[in-house]
Formats: structure tokens, C-alpha cells, sequence
């Protein structure tokens, strides 16, 4: 679970060039990471690589916090 | 029409990622010739180029991080990161980091590029055809545009006054400062950035312009000997990157806040071939109508042209061509001239190149001092008579200065810029 999460983070932190501890599981990616929607979808293709899950366009635009992703991402990965 | 001065510079080239510390090794005679380590260039005929070293900003490195965000860098080409850097230096050397919302209506862009993001469409070709496209990243267009370089900088520095880029091949930064010159007297604006970048050294590159037999490859146990513009052992030239930017201002308006003024532009040439796509035309008509429009603007007679940055890349026939038809439009004024290719040490930077040797003319007005044409040991038949400063720098009384830049397509362009007494 842990691993996860502190995957999602780093992949965050490498694309946006934001300091880690900015990463909270409640930070929006917009709102408080400096992202813009561009940048959103370069996201979600990064963790679609890092967990080898698709995330479809209807269910990627409900991502919108790091706990969003995580929530996602535990759902459907597989093992 | 309004006059126009340059009142800032900035360079990241193989010698260093400051105008100072490039200029001093030029003078030092240094080349920035290496092996290719971008990618592994074995079973390529051309396997050196002149590359922008990435570090922390010391000694010859770049230092990407100091004016490009983190984010910014991920999202584009080298050549829009040099660009960017450059034009910050520029700007911060003009002392215009700090300007009001008005004042920034007032300031515009021209930077371009010659091939644009190169690398990246390379990469990202890859991309789509192993991955889908689905996989393509978001940031692929716009990080690769040539005009990106104006776009970021504006965003950056909140410029918004003419926002433009040109696109002429290895003629780019000299039609861009000669372009946005007219912008300035056209009253368009009251300062401009403008000038070329470019970052090209990739497989694709290297590749496509070895297939078009411009790149030297005879040199490839001793890189820093490989370019050798007028040189009878000349093979084609060697491949640079980075980036030049200058800021033109209004001369009233640099005048009356002060500013430091390193030279005027007086002249402007900008003529086509009409005859092919890689080769010069075969007297240097294009260049010879290039080099006469600009004195014709500039007011000037040939024998007051006391230094000639040339094109000189190195290449078998485009070297001569151009010394041909300097030799014609000077007549005996030829003889009193010094006339060098910064090439020789820091490679071609194409799109980069028409606008960093604009900036060593006016440093060499500055300083009084003709930078050298490296490795010219024996020089071609054609070259009697000239002073093409062979392998040294040579201290002389520099008061107006022209610079060549001629591009694929017959595309020329001549630069005449002038010391303020």
C-alpha cells in the first residue's frame, strides 16, 4: 500500500518539479502542486507506465489529488 | 527611422554558458571540439561535434537550472532551454529584469531556430511507433515548435510586446537581429531579444547531415582540429549548439536610462540564391548582394569595414565562394581588413550561429581585438592577401564590423554594426 503511495509521490515530484513534502496524499495537483491540465495527463500516462494499468479518460479526469491516483492505482493494478 | 542599439547579450555555447568566459576562450585560441557523447556515435561517418557540456555553471558547463524551472526543461528541447538561458543572460545584462507592466508592452521576441526540436521528435517518433500513441506525451508539440523559444521567454519575463520567430536555416540569429532591428525603427517596439538557438546533435541529425556530405569527417581521432574554415584541408564543417540572444533597444530609450551601449546596427543585407537547396551559388552572387545591401544601408564605404565575422563553416566550397565575393565588393579594401570564422572553435551552431558572432563583432569592437581562425595551417589558393588571423587573436582598431550568415535554401544575410564614439 505504502509502496504505492510513495511511488505515485516520486513520479509527482519528477514531473512537476515541486519539493517532496508539498506531495500530501490531499495535495491537488492544480490547485496546490502548479500543475496545469497538460501536465495532468502527462501524469496519469506516468503512472499508467510505473503500474502498468490503463486509466481511461472518464475515470483520469476524477484524478485530481495524489489520494485520488493512489485510490485508482490500488484499485486496479494488478498484483 | 528610429536608431538601434544592443545594450545586452548572452550565450550558452560548447566554450561556456557566459558571454565573458566564451569570449576569453575564443581569444585563448580554445576549441570546444569532442568526441560526440550525447548518444553513441559508432558506425556514423561524423563522430565529433562541438557540444554544450551540462554542470554547474563553472568553468565551460551549463547550468541548465539557473533560468529554466525544472518542469520547463522536461517539457522541451535543448534548444529551447539554451534560448531561454540565453535570452535571461541578455536581459539581465541590459539591465531590464525589472520593467513595468507598460514598459513590457513595449518589449518583444524574435529568437529562432534553424531545425527546431530535433532530438525530441527523434525520441518521441520512437515513442509512438513502440508504445502507440497513446503514449506520445502532452508536452510533444509545443516543447518542440521552433517558435517556443519567443513564447517561453515572454511567459517568463512577461514580455509582451512582438512575439515572432525566424526560420532561415544557418541564417536564423543573423535575419532575426536584423528583423527585430526593423521592428524597433518601425516603432513595433522599444526592445527586442533577438537571435537563434539550436540543439541538433542527435542520431537523426548527425545522421542526415553526414548523408548531405556537410559534416567533416576526416577529423574523427582529433576533433579539435576538424574545423579548419580557408584551410586547404577543410572537409565540411562541425556540428555546435547552444544559443545567442542580444537585446536591441531603441537608442533614445537606452540613452536616457543609462544604459550600457556595446554597438549600433547600421546595416542590414538579406538576399536569396535562386540556384540550390545545400550548394551556394557557384560566383556568391546571393552573398556578394547580401554583403552590398547592407553597407548600402549602412551608409558605409568597403574600406571602413575593419573586421568580417565570416559564414566560413569549413566546408570545401562555401568558404571560398564567400571569400570571392568579399574580394570583388571590397576590391583593395580587402587588404586592410581582418576578416576570421569563429567556427573554427565553437563549431556551426546553425540556427545559434548568425546571432553568438554577431555578439563576438561587438565584442571585438569592445575590445579591440580580431578573434582567430583556428587550425588554419595552409591556407587555400584563394586566400592571398587576406588577414583571415590565423590561430591567434590580433589586437587592431576595430570601429565597424559585418557579419555574414548564409543558410540552406540560398537564404544570406549581412549584419553591419558600428561602435558608438
Amino acid at each position: 500500500m505504502s509502496d504505492v503511495a510513495d511511488r505515485v509521490k516520486k513520479i509527482v515530484v519528477e514531473h512537476l518539479g515541486v519539493d517532496a513534502d508539498k506531495v500530501t496524499e490531499e495535495a491537488s495537483f492544480i490547485d496546490d502542486l502548479g500543475a496545469d491540465s497538460l501536465d495532468t495527463v502527462e501524469l496519469v500516462m506516468a503512472f499508467e507506465e510505473e503500474f502498468g494499468v490503463e486509466i481511461p479518460d472518464d475515470a483520469a479526469e476524477k484524478i485530481l489529488t495524489v489520494k485520488d491516483a493512489i485510490g485508482f492505482i490500488e484499485t486496479n493494478a494488478a498484483a | 527611422m528610429r536608431r538601434v542599439v544592443i545594450t545586452g547579450l548572452g550565450m550558452v555555447t560548447p566554450l561556456g554558458s557566459d558571454v565573458e568566459t566564451v569570449w576569453a576562450s575564443i581569444l585563448a585560441s580554445e576549441s570546444g571540439a569532442g568526441p560526440i557523447t550525447r548518444f553513441d556515435p559508432e558506425g556514423y561517418a561524423c563522430r565529433i561535434a562541438c557540444e554544450v557540456i551540462r554542470g554547474d555553471g563553472t568553468g565551460r558547463t551549463f547550468d541548465a537550472g539557473k533560468r529554466v524551472d525544472h518542469k520547463v526543461q522536461r517539457q522541451v528541447d535543448p534548444f529551447i532551454t539554451y534560448g531561454i538561458d540565453a535570452a535571461g543572460q541578455a536581459l539581465e545584462d541590459a539591465g531590464l529584469t525589472d520593467m513595468t507592466e507598460a514598459e513590457r508592452f513595449r518589449v518583444g521576441c524574435t529568437i529562432g531556430s534553424g531545425i527546431g526540436g530535433l532530438p525530441g521528435i527523434e525520441e518521441e517518433s520512437v515513442v509512438l511507433h513502440t508504445k502507440g500513441p497513446r503514449r506520445v506525451s502532452p508536452h510533444f508539440v509545443h516543447g518542440r515548435l521552433i517558435n517556443l523559444i519567443s513564447g517561453q521567454v515572454s511567459i517568463k519575463y512577461g514580455l509582451m510586446g512582438p512575439n515572432h520567430a525566424v526560420v532561415t536555416a544557418c541564417s536564423t540569429g543573423a535575419h532575426a537581429i536584423g528583423d527585430a532591428a526593423r521592428m524597433i525603427a518601425l516603432d513595433d517596439a522599444d526592445v527586442m531579444l533577438a537571435g537563434g538557438a539550436e540543439g541538433a546533435i542527435c542520431p537523426l541529425g548527425i545522421a542526415g547531415f553526414s548523408q548531405a556530405r556537410a559534416l567533416s569527417t576526416n577529423f574523427n581521432d582529433e576533433p579539435k582540429r576538424a574545423s579548419r574554415p580557408y584551410d586547404k584541408d577543410r572537409d565540411g564543417f562541425v556540428m555546435g549548439e547552444g544559443a545567442g540572444v542580444v537585446v536591441l533597444e531603441e537608442y533614445e530609450h537606452a540613452k536616457a536610462r543609462g544604459a550600457k551601449i556595446y554597438g549600433e546596427i547600421i546595416g542590414y543585407g538579406l538576399t536569396g540564391d535562386a540556384y540550390h537547396v545545400t550548394a551556394p551559388h557557384p560566383e556568391g552572387s546571393g552573398a556578394f548582394r547580401s554583403m552590398e545591401m547592407a553597407l548600402r544601408k549602412a551608409g558605409l564605404a568597403p574600406s571602413d569595414i575593419d573586421y568580417i565575422n565570416a559564414h566560413g563553416t569549413s566546408t570545401p566550397m562555401g568558404d571560398e565562394l564567400e571569400l570571392g565575393a568579399v574580394r570583388r565588393l571590397f576590391g583593395s579594401a580587402i587588404e586592410t581588413l581582418s576578416m576570421s570564422s569563429t567556427k573554427s572553435a565553437i563549431g556551426h551552431l546553425l540556427g545559434g550561429a548568425g546571432a553568438v558572432e554577431s555578439i563576438f563583432c561587438l565584442l571585438a569592437m569592445r575590445d579591440q581585438v580580431a578573434p582567430p581562425t583556428l587550425n588554419l595551417d595552409n591556407p587555400s589558393d584563394g586566400c592571398a592577401g587576406v588577414d583571415l588571423v590565423p590561430h591567434v587573436a590580433k589586437p587592431r582598431s576595430i570601429k565597424a564590423v559585418l557579419n555574414n550568415s548564409f543558410g540552406f535554401g540560398g537564404t544570406n544575410a549581412t549584419l553591419v554594426f558600428r561602435a558608438l564614439p
